[in-house]
């Protein structure tokens, strides 16, 4: 399933997106979730090997906003716990995704 | 020629496809592309005026045709097909989608050609929804919307190289600002030629389709423009962890003041002029069974209902401002971690808010909630919410039972703290219903919630004024219709059986039989038959009631010197009147209501169902009242 993923990095680690914190940005590994979910996931941009910044979320923080393909999209933290990223840098705002 | 769009070679020549000279029949043409892309602000610009909506048959899709009128004088039949992401049938708007462009809808002609809506902004993916669209081989204009933007915004397309790329041509736009509309024109006025992709992915494998859209973008030239900073300044404000919730409130109070207190004044003319002009109309016209049944049957029930449209239209300009502008997605965001708590998403907010002031818009604007089974369940409890409707009869009841006197000090009287205990319960009653439903008929905990955030932009007046409109048409034909027969029969079954050339005492009459008919089931809940028509005719509109027992009370040498609230301390005890109460807590007494869910869910099943269960709740509610108080 995955598109041209970059060669890991040393400092990277796999993670699930539910881990990002604002501003964080990783590459995205696998969706854990029934093809038919998965697929809606990644009509919406969330196709593995894309990178996704996490964004500013509802109070408390759920459900929250990620920055993927040139969209905003906001997930539940029960769907983003789904999805299995590996970090790319940390800390940084406005990433532009990789098309 | 045939089957030489398919070899995905052969970009030479474009196949055209014949132009019909007949003008009767004009072509119908459909208009597709993901949400948030402009399709509805191009089709608006494309019909202007020459628009309908209705539902598709048996589903609960909404569908807008319209008419083109082409600079030649010709027309075109446009179908605004409904938002999707891909042509797979998963969802009921994708397999209306798909059905209609395959020809598989029986009520809908096959389209010769399609609009295809991208966001230009956001092609790479958007693209995607190309690669099933143009392997369908039917004529197609690839439309790169919000063109303003991307050029703003720093972005750029080449697209000599993009229509190659694609094999058809493409027109890069601005709906809103109506920038080359004329190339759509152009297109539907001349030759429309197939497409002739130079290569398509394998359209079930999503990461294919979406690395052919990067790489048909790539070949195009096509530089993403800069995030938008409007966008992110806005919601560093409205998604703030502490501005944000308090402006989230703000917009709520905001909107329950507008449908309330704006409303009224408009509500109150609106009710004056049907007054009058059925004043003057009676005045016209010869005393008889004809007037009575013009003014009394058909003016004041129907007029009863119009009084209605200028809260409806205030209701849906508050919703179409906040959903043009983007905002109601991010208070969907802020509200979602609570709706959640009852089994709801964040889209269900707005419908429940506006169902305190009818339910029939807040369940016409479910459609705003994608997700089938929770915008079913939204629906269902909607007119558990204290609309008002219930105010007229509430007041009157309070006034008549509850003395007036301080609860807590000065800040609350009793009354004012039996209208609050009313609201509580009506909420309560919906949480509950929510929680039952979600875990039980409509459980849908498997599909993740996702809600894509719209760049802010600017409504424009045209947009709202349609939305309008369309609400308006709706709204009226209804009234026109259901609402007219319902109020016909009413007046029939109070005026009948005819004796000596006059109508017949009201306990006599037909609605008189069946309301002392009726009486034993509503005698466990302190209610004699007096009340008992007032609950059947409460069934048209809640509010109908008090103009029932006006009648009523009128009519009856009894009680006709005494009041309103004096005659109705003779018919019930407290007990009854706190079960009268209940009973208009729950009770699903409201025929439009019935008619709107029907409609919006596509069968009798659900307005059934909904109905026996808030009735039986009413029933049991009341009783227990009853029995408790003394």
């Amino acid at each position: 399933m995955q598109l041209s993923v970059n060669c890991p990095q040393p400092e990277s680690l796999p993670t699930s997106l539910v881990d990002l914190r604002r501003g964080d940005a990783a590459i995205l590994e696998g969706i854990d979730l029934p093809t038919d979910d998965a697929r809606r996931l990644m009509e919406l941009g969330f196709v593995p090997g894309m990178q996704i910044t996490a964004g500013r979320s509802a109070p408390g923080g759920d459900p929250q906003v990620f920055q993927v393909d040139g969209s905003e999209i906001a997930l539940r933290r029960e769907t983003a716990r789904r999805l299995t990223v590996r970090v790319k840098k940390t800390g940084k705002l406005n990433q532009t995704p990789r098309a | 020629m045939s089957g030489c769009s398919d070899c995905g070679r052969c970009n030479s020549s474009a196949v055209v496809v014949e132009f019909p000279s007949s003008r009767t029949a004009p072509k119908t043409v459909a208009v597709i592309g993901p949400p948030n892309s402009g399709k509805t602000t191009l089709f608006n610009r494309l019909t202007g005026l020459h628009q309908k909506v209705a539902n598709f048959p048996g589903v609960t899709v909404e569908q807008h045709t319209g008419i083109a009128a082409l600079p030649d004088g010709r027309t075109v039949q446009l179908i605004d097909l409904p938002g999707v992401y891909s042509l797979q049938p998963r969802s009921e708007d994708e397999q209306v989608a798909h059905d209609v462009l395959t020809g598989q809808r029986a009520d809908t002609p096959k389209p010769e050609a399609v609009l295809l809506v991208l966001d230009s902004t956001n092609m790479a993916r958007h693209l995607m929804l190309a690669a099933p669209i143009l392997a369908l081989g039917m004529p197609t204009l690839v439309i790169l919307n919000m063109g303003d933007d991307l050029r703003s915004r720093g972005g750029r397309v080449d697209l000599q190289k993009l229509s190659a790329e694609l094999g058809a041509p493409v027109a890069l736009i601005s709906a809103r600002r109506g920038e080359g509309v004329d190339q759509v024109f152009d297109f539907l006025a001349g030759a429309m030629p197939k497409p002739s992709p130079k290569q398509l992915p394998v359209l079930q494998d999503v990461p294919k389709c979406r690395q052919w859209a990067g790489h048909v973008g790539a070949q195009a030239l096509y530089r993403a423009p800069a995030p938008p900073k409007w966008t992110r300044r806005l919601d560093a404000v409205f998604l703030h962890p502490v501005a944000g919730p308090l402006l989230f409130l703000a917009v709520v109070v905001a909107i329950f003041q507008i449908i309330f207190n704006v409303a009224d004044p408009s509500k109150d003319a609106v009710d004056w002029l049907i007054q009058h002009s059925g004043n003057w109309i009676a005045a016209l016209l010869p005393n008889g069974l004809f007037k009575s049944l013009l003014i009394d049957g058909i003016w004041t029930g129907v007029g009863s209902v119009i009084v209605f449209l200028p809260q409806v239209l205030l209701l849906f300009l508050c919703i179409g401002i906040l959903e043009d502008s983007g905002y109601l997605a991010r208070a969907a965001l802020i509200a979602d971690r609570t709706m959640a708590k009852v089994g709801l998403q964040g889209k269900s907010f707005i419908p429940l808010l506006s169902a305190y002031a009818c339910a029939v818009p807040a369940i016409m604007s479910t459609r705003t909630i994608e997700n089938k089974r929770d915008r079913i369940a939204t629906i269902l409890i909607a007119p558990f919410m204290t609309c008002s409707a219930r105010l007229p009869v509430y007041t009157l009841v309070i006034a008549a039972f509850i003395p007036r006197r301080p609860l807590v000090g000065w800040l609350l009287s009793a009354r004012a703290g039996a209208m609050l205990g009313l609201y509580v319960l009506g909420f309560l009653a919906a949480v509950l219903t929510a929680r039952l439903l979600k875990s039980s008929v409509l459980k849908s905990g498997r599909t993740p919630f996702l809600l894509e955030m719209p760049s802010y932009r600017w409504p424009t007046f045209s947009s709202l004024g349609l939305r309008l409109l369309d609400r308006s048409k709706v709204f009226l034909k209804r009234a026109g219709t259901i609402i007219l027969v319902v109020t016909v029969i009413l007046w029939a079954m109070c005026h009948l059986p005819y004796t000596n050339g006059k109508p017949p005492e009201i306990a006599n009459s037909v609605a008189g039989t069946i309301g002392r008919t009726f009486e034993p089931v509503i005698k466990p809940l302190g209610f004699n038959w007096k009340i008992g028509i007032g609950l059947i005719t409460a069934v048209a509109a809640r509010e109908t009631i008090i103009a029932t027992l006006g009648t009523i009370y009128g009519m009856d040498p009894e009680t006709n010197k005494e009041g309103m609230q004096t005659a109705l301390q003779h018919d019930l005890t407290p007990g009854g009147a706190v079960a009268l109460l209940i009973f208009f807590a729950f009770a699903m007494q409201c025929i439009s209501t019935i008619a709107v869910v029907r409609r919006e869910t596509g069968g009798w099943k659900w307005p059934i169902l909904q109905f026996s269960y808030m009735t039986g709740l009413a029933y049991v509610g009341a009783l227990a009242a009853a029995h408790l108080i003394h």
